[in-house]
């Protein structure tokens, strides 16, 4: 979508996830333990799943740049989402995997020579994928492969 | 703990029975263990009913209300697909602890031609929803992406996927308990319609209906109740639950905590990988089998391809080695969720135990046996089980 500076009021749009922030431009947001510098792709936590350090989580904004770990390409879906589309899952240099649909890529290709895909570098990106009961626009954040 | 004994089995074909209910599917199944055991109800003294779709219906005692309310303390388990082995294994420590000789444990499960497992989001709204928008949590793409691990590691081919699904449709025609027992060539499975990437129609298990039931006892029952007949032993019960990794968040890691279960089963039953006769392993997909071969340590890390390119999981009838999944496996016998851990179970002790319910599928001098089930989430159980 083109990036909106919109700011997320009454009317705005919202981010189909609370790690996804739409502000100032659109990015991931973690949490990052005190204790042992385990990172979460999460907005809210208690303790720590590795070390089990409670209540030590700064805020930490996740790169918008990572590298493709490996996918799938889904032929079979539930209603309403088109197919066949990719799953990746995601390496950010923090130290955190996040997962996402893959965009701007041939799913056949993929299929076809899936070693040429693994590892590339991909670019965060966003798409207004659903409005919800209150008229907000839904955004969700997907992955494309980097130009440069 | 003391030694454990399966005294009886028994197990419904799996399939789909729209016409009767959960209860008396498990109660089909644990009248044929009953008297497979030879035993009376009057003798269970503890009951471990594993069912995962309907966990808050007391299966368990809807169970008793049709074979027999003895007043027996009943527990109902659900643990995703690991659901019936984790009652076998509470039946197990129930016996194994000393406070109980004979215990009961039942899987069941009517899942009816329920479709894609997995996915979800969005809370209230379903504008907020998830599913193939940030992704996909569907499980064929879950264990697809654990596949391309394997590939992406290994440089292993779509073709070792097809493979393994080739030999479990084989295996199955020899199975009248297995839901599908139609061969497949190479060609069908490759040109099936894809799922998910790498996973192809005839590489998921299909959903169904199912019940199993084991009775477990102690040694001085056996003497008593097992009338010289070959009785199999659990040598290992193992339970384990996912470890923090790297990604386990965000692509759940099927690997791992079956490392560790397998280790832990290994040491217990005082056995190595090599004395394994036969293996019924968690083949929810194609995939997942090719991994669990090397988390098994049936092979070692990095050669599921070449083990299945020399005959590596097929049966000895067929020319192969070290079998897995000679049942058919959840590929064609079918995966309902809460009977499978069991049913597992079964089939490993009519090898072990040569009582004719392996019928011509049967592994020839198989002494010791293994059971694997992985329910996403994640939980793991292994059993071994020796005569």
């Amino acid at each position: 979508m083109a990036e909106q500076q919109t700011q997320t009021t009454d009317t705005g749009p919202r981010p189909i996830l609370p790690f996804l922030k739409l502000t100032p431009k659109p990015h991931l947001t973690g949490l990052k333990c005190g204790n042992c510098g385990a990172i979460y792709a999460e907005a809210k936590r208690l303790a720590c799943s590795k070390c089990g350090a409670s209540g030590q989580f700064q805020p930490v904004d996740l790169s918008d740049k990572g590298k493709l770990w490996v996918f799938s390409v889904v032929h079979q879906s539930f209603p309403g989402i088109k197919t066949p589309y990719v799953t990746a899952v995601i390496d950010l240099p923090e130290g955190v995997s996040v997962r996402s649909n893959l965009v701007d890529v041939d799913p056949d290709e993929m299929e076809k020579n899936p070693q040429k895909f693994f590892g590339i570098p991909v670019e965060l990106t966003t798409a207004v994928v659903a409005k919800d009961r209150e008229g907000h626009d839904v955004v969700a954040f997907q992955w494309r492969p980097r130009k440069n | 703990m003391r030694n454990v004994y399966v005294l009886g089995t028994g197990m419904i074909k799996f399939g789909r029975y729209p016409e009767k209910t959960v209860p008396e599917l498990g109660a089909e199944a644990a009248l044929e263990a009953i008297e497979d055991a030879g035993i009376n109800i009057k003798d269970i003294e503890m009951f471990a009913s594993g069912n995962l779709y309907q966990s808050n219906a007391m299966i368990g005692q809807r169970i008793l209300q049709q074979i027999g309310q003895t007043g027996i303390p009943v527990i109902n388990v659900a643990n995703a697909c690991a659901t019936g082995s984790t009652a076998f294994r509470e039946a197990y420590m129930a016996v194994g602890s000393g406070m109980y000789d004979v215990a009961m444990a039942v899987g069941v499960e009517q899942m009816g031609k329920q479709g894609l497992l997995g996915g979800g989001g969005g809370g209230s709204d379903p504008a907020y929803a998830t599913e193939g928008r940030i992704g996909s949590g569907l499980m064929p793409a879950v264990f697809g992406q654990a596949g391309m691990e394997h590939m992406r590691k290994y440089g292993t081919k779509l073709e070792h996927f097809a493979k393994i699904s080739v030999k479990s449709h084989k295996h199955a025609t020899k199975n009248p308990y297995s839901q599908y027992r139609n061969e497949v060539t190479l060609e069908d499975v490759m040109n099936a319609r894809m799922v998910a990437y790498p996973n192809t129609l005839y590489m998921c298990c299909p959903t169904g209906d199912g019940a199993a039931c084991a009775i477990l006892v102690s040694e001085d029952k056996l003497k008593q109740l097992a009338g010289g007949r070959k009785r199999a032993k659990v040598a290992a019960s193992v339970l384990t639950s996912d470890p923090y990794t790297e990604r386990d968040l965000t692509l759940p890691d099927v690997s791992t905590l079956t490392r560790r279960a397998a280790k832990k089963a290994y040491e217990m039953a005082g056995v190595g990988p090599g004395d394994v006769s036969l293996t019924e392993l968690h083949d929810c997909f194609a995939t997942a089998e090719l991994v669990h071969y090397e988390n098994l340590g049936l092979c070692g890390d990095g050669e599921a391809g070449k083990f299945i390119d020399e005959g590596g999981g097929v049966h000895p009838n067929l020319g192969g080695k070290r079998p897995v999944n000679v049942s058919g496996g959840l590929l064609s016998k079918g995966h309902p969720l809460g009977a499978t851990g069991v049913a597992n179970i079964c089939e490993v002790v009519w090898h072990l135990t040569e009582d004719g319910r392996a019928k011509e599928r049967q592994v020839p001098n198989a002494k010791v046996g293994m059971a694997h089930v992985i329910g996403l989430g994640s939980a793991c159980t292994i059993h071994i089980l020796t005569v």
